[in-house]
Formats: structure tokens, C-alpha cells, sequence
């Protein structure tokens, strides 16, 4: 192999002519760049070449990836899909205002507000420990059985405080963790310029933390979008259980198949965004 | 009715300890285990359906129809083995692990193209359960009065069309997993009735939903397809031809009446919607 000489560096040389090390360097590109390229066009064509030697891929085609189950069903998976966006909007803000609360319960410093510290504790503990599902069915089927009068017995009324319950514990501790990472020095600084501690965390705490924690609330908020979903069980109409009863009726799961794609069409980009958000964060950290 | 029954039974076995010994060969060499039967139903299977959750008995509807079908392919009594599977195993594919799955499939052109399905054992009517509350807020038993009730029902069945096509509710309908979730969203008022086949709703009024009540009945004559079980098997499956002669026998000797008297014989006396 070639010498490659270190003690140049790039920056001092001119643009035009590319030292030695550039020239390796993009040899080097080059070539994984082809060994990536090959190996995942060969796995993608074992895939699309051995998969339908299986024995039962006729079967599983017809139930899974049915073209005319499929055309006959999406439409009615896309306007499901409304609900789910719905419940999503009214959800996503009611999470994001308790877990703040929930988050500055658990920062409070005074020993008179040792309550609600506990308070902030206890909510994370539980919500956090508990699979959704349970928390939906306990309150979805549990508090309108106490026998409240109509509306205020509607499975979506208390569907969506059981997702708001769980997500906000998660999002008070994405949200701590945030507030945890401002350095005390930001807090001596504000404090000796007079500020009080409300003020101190108003602004100049939470508007950093904030900040610094938006891409893992992102995460939470695909999740959220997914575990939407849930609220089937207690009533609600959305694309899960529209495709449970295309499924039903046709006794194909190509509903499925098509309720998988409109979620993906969906979270995919919301996933990339996140991505995108951290990756910034880091550059501009480093 | 005790009458009714031991006649019943008293048919059941003297014709078919006559038609099994000659009939058994259609099933041989079809059958999942040679020799036995291999029956699916539901986990837990419901009463009228199956009493106890106990198939094995040959107690209730189903298990009894089960059992006389049985006899009629030349399966004895001993050479019938029970498993339990969900609705969604029933349909995946690839290989089952029964000869044919029995709780109340209905038979429709949409799932005919996708498994294969006997001749109906029983033709349903679609009975409306709500609670003596809802009734006594004035609920009304016709098809205006229906419209204007909030709706659940079970997501698998097919309830749900006749719920869309037939009452054509105002609101939108609630739909569950199963039966004790469509109970629980009853007795919490969430919904005010739900659409179940008439034995189902007579059970569940009855028994399960506290106040419950039955507001009424839509027969099967009166929806232009109307909701009949068949049994259910994998889709190519050689045992159709044996188990469809089974059900024709059954259905033109009368025994399949006797038995759905002997089992479902309640189901008259609901009232009828108009």
C-alpha cells in the first residue's frame, strides 16, 4: 500500500490539486460505497427471488397482499385514519402541558412543596410502569361505569385521558431530564442578577431545556401516534379496528397490510424529522 | 320440551347407528389424524352454544350438532378430539390444526373466497340487547326509533353490516373485541344496544348484562342475506363433500331441528321489529 503523508494538511492546500491522502480517501469512498451497493442489491434479490419458493406464499399472498381486498378496503382505512389524526390532535397538546407540570412538580425545590415532589414521583412511577393498554381499559371501562350521564361518559373522553396519563409521565422525565441538564452556575447567574426562582426557571431554565429535549419528544410523539391506536379496544372507530373488521368480513388480513402503510406514510417522515432535529443538535453542541 | 328432547336424541341415535357404519368411508384418509375427527371452536365457547365451555359433553348447540355430524361421517362418540382457536387463526394461512373450526361463522360471498364453508346448521335471527334503563327512557322498537340509539357491537361479526345497511344508525356505532367488552360499554351506558344473533343476546340478557333486556328481533326472513353459521374449513379442504352430506341428512331427517329445539328453542317469543 501506498505511503499516505499526514503531516499535510488539506486546509493549507491549494483547492484545485487534491493531495495524495484526498485521492486514497475518495478511492476508499468509492469502493465501500460499491460493496454497499452490491450487497444490498443481492440481499433485496435473494428476498425477491426466494421468499415465493416457500411453499405457502400463495397462501399467504392471497391473505396478506390481496390487490382487490385491497383497493376495496383503503378508502375506508384512509378516512379511519381521520379519527386516529384527531384523537392525535387534541391528545398531543393535553400531553405536552401535564408533562411539564408534571416535570416542574418534580424540580420543586422548597421543602413546603416536599408534597408535591412526591406527587411528581409517584405519577412518573406508576404511569411509566403501567402498559398503555391497561390504563386504557381501567379508565375507558372503569370511570364511565361509575355511572356518569352522556357525554361525559364517552370512551373518547376518557381514552384520551389515559394516553395523556401515561405519555405525560414519559414526556415529564424526557422534559427533567432537560432541566437537569442547565448547569447550576445558570441558576447562581439568574439568581444573582435578582431573579426570582419562578423567574429563574421561567426564563431562563425551562426556555434552554426545552430546547435541548425537543428531538426525544419527537420520539414520544411517533410512539404516541401509534399507541392512538389503542384506544380501539374501548369503543372508538379508527383505522386499527376498521381494519379488523375488513378483516373480519373479507377473513383477509390485506386490511392490515394497508393499515401498516398509512401509519408508515405517516411516522417515516415524522422519524426522519426527528433525526434530522438531533443531528443538528449534536453539530451544533460539538 | 323434555319430550321434544328424548325424542331428539332418541332420533339422533337410532339413525345414526344405522347411516355410520356404511357412511364412514367418505371421511377416510381426509381427516387431520386418521381416524379421529378434529373439531375447532372458540376459547371460550359461549353458551347456547356450547354449555360450560365444555364441548366435550356434546352439551348445547353447537357441540351437539358437532357430535351428530360426527356420527354421521363414522366418527364414534371417542374418535372426536376438540381444539380451540381464534377467529384470526381460523383464516391465517397455511396448515390448521382441524378437520373444521364450529362458532357461528357466518357465511358470506367476502370470506367463501378465502375459506370454504359447509351448508348452514343454523339460520340466525339478529336480536337487539339494551338494558330495561334504555327501555324505560322510551326507546322505541322500530326501525325510527333504532336509528336514533347509540350502537356497539362486536367488530369481528357480522353485525356490523346489518348495523350499516339495516339501521343505518345516526351516530356513529362503538365497536369491541368481544362480547364482555360490548357488556361492560352497556352497563356503563356508554352505548344503549348492541347487535348479537338472538340465542347470544337471550343469554346475555338473561345472565351477563344487569337489567338487560331484549328490545326486539330482526328474523332472518326479513334481511335480504341472511346471517347462517356453516362450518369452517381450510379453503380446498376434501372433507367439505362428507360434512355437506352429513348436514343435507341431518337438515331432511328433521334431526337438526329437533336439536336446535332442544337447544335454542327460547328464541321464539321475542318480538319483531317492523
Amino acid at each position: 500500500m501506498e505511503e499516505t503523508p499526514l503531516q499535510k494538511d488539506p486546509a493549507e492546500h491549494s483547492a484545485t490539486t487534491p493531495t495524495r491522502r484526498e485521492v486514497y480517501e475518495a478511492g476508499v469512498r468509492r469502493r465501500s460505497i460499491r460493496i454497499a451497493l452490491i450487497s444490498t442489491v443481492s440481499v433485496i434479490l435473494a428476498i425477491v427471488v426466494l421468499v415465493p419458493l416457500a411453499p405457502g406464499w400463495e397462501a399467504v399472498q392471497r391473505s396478506f397482499f390481496n390487490g382487490r381486498v385491497f383497493a376495496e378496503t383503503f378508502p375506508g382505512l384512509l378516512e379511519a385514519f381521520l379519527m386516529n389524526v384527531m384523537i392525535f390532535a387534541w391528545s398531543a397538546p393535553l400531553i405536552a402541558i401535564t408533562g411539564l407540570a408534571i416535570a416542574l412538580c418534580r424540580d420543586t425545590r422548597a421543602p413546603a412543596l416536599f408534597p408535591l415532589r412526591l406527587f411528581g414521583i409517584a405519577y412518573t412511577d406508576v404511569f411509566r410502569g403501567l402498559p398503555v393498554v391497561l390504563v386504557i381499559y381501567i379508565i375507558g371501562f372503569g370511570i364511565p361505569g361509575l355511572g356518569l350521564p352522556r357525554p361525559w361518559n364517552s370512551p373518547y373522553i376518557w381514552g384520551t385521558l389515559a394516553l395523556v396519563l401515561v405519555y405525560s409521565a414519559y414526556v415529564a422525565e424526557v422534559i427533567r431530564s432537560g432541566i437537569d441538564s442547565i448547569h447550576q452556575s445558570q441558576r447562581s447567574a439568574a439568581a444573582s442578577l435578582g431573579l426570582s426562582d419562578q423567574d429563574t426557571m421561567r426564563f431562563v431554565v425551562l426556555p434552554q431545556a426545552i430546547r435541548n429535549v425537543v428531538p426525544a419528544n419527537m420520539n414520544l410523539f411517533i410512539a404516541l401516534q401509534k399507541d392512538v391506536a389503542l384506544l380501539s379496544f374501548i369503543g372508538p372507530v379508527e383505522i386499527f379496528r376498521q381494519a379488523g373488521v375488513y378483516k373480519s368480513l373479507y377473513a383477509n388480513f390485506t386490511p392490515y397490510v394497508g393499515a401498516a402503510l398509512i401509519f408508515l406514510a405517516l411516522t417515516i417522515p415524522a422519524t426522519r424529522y426527528a433525526d434530522y432535529l438531533m443531528n443538528k443538535q449534536n453539530r451544533a453542541r460539538s | 320440551m323434555k319430550l321434544i328432547a328424548g325424542t331428539a336424541l332418541a332420533l339422533i341415535f337410532s339413525t345414526t347407528s344405522v347411516l355410520a357404519a356404511g357412511d364412514g368411508a367418505c371421511a377416510k384418509g381426509k381427516t387431520l389424524t386418521e381416524g379421529t375427527l378434529t373439531i375447532a371452536t372458540g376459547n371460550p365457547a359461549y353458551y347456547p352454544w356450547v354449555m360450560n365451555d365444555a364441548p366435550e359433553s356434546g352439551e348445547g348447540f353447537e357441540a351437539a350438532v358437532a357430535y351428530a355430524i360426527a356420527e354421521k361421517m363414522g366418527f364414534g362418540q371417542d374418535n372426536v378430539t376438540w381444539v380451540r382457536t381464534s377467529f384470526d387463526e381460523a383464516i391465517q394461512p397455511g396448515a390448521k390444526n382441524f378437520d373444521f373450526n364450529m362458532q357461528q361463522y357466518s357465511i358470506t360471498p367476502e370470506r367463501e373466497e378465502m375459506v370454504d364453508f359447509s351448508l348452514p346448521y343454523y339460520t340466525s335471527a339478529m336480536a337487539v340487547l339494551t338494558t330495561q334503563n334504555v327501555v324505560d327512557s322510551g326507546a322505541e322498537a322500530t326501525l325510527e326509533g333504532l336509528k336514533g340509539l347509540k350502537w356497539g357491537a362486536v367488530a369481528t361479526t357480522t353485525a356490523i353490516p346489518m348495523l350499516n345497511d339495516v339501521i343505518q344508525p345516526s351516530d356513529e356505532p362503538l365497536l369491541y373485541n368481544d362480547n364482555a367488552d360490548v357488556n361492560a360499554a352497556i352497563m356503563a351506558g356508554q352505548i344503549d344496544a348492541a347487535l348479537y344473533d338472538l340465542p347470544t343476546a337471550l343469554y346475555l340478557s338473561a345472565v351477563v348484562v344487569e337489567n338487560g333486556a331484549l328490545l326486539g328481533q330482526f328474523p332472518p326472513g326479513q334481511s335480504e342475506s341472511p346471517d347462517q353459521f356453516g362450518l369452517l374449513m381450510e379453503e380446498g379442504n376434501a372433507l367439505k363433500e362428507c360434512v355437506d352430506d352429513a348436514i343435507t341428512e341431518l337438515t331432511e331427517s328433521g334431526e337438526l331441528a329437533a336439536i336446535e329445539a332442544e337447544w335454542l328453542s327460547e328464541a321464539t317469543g321475542v318480538p319483531v321489529f317492523k
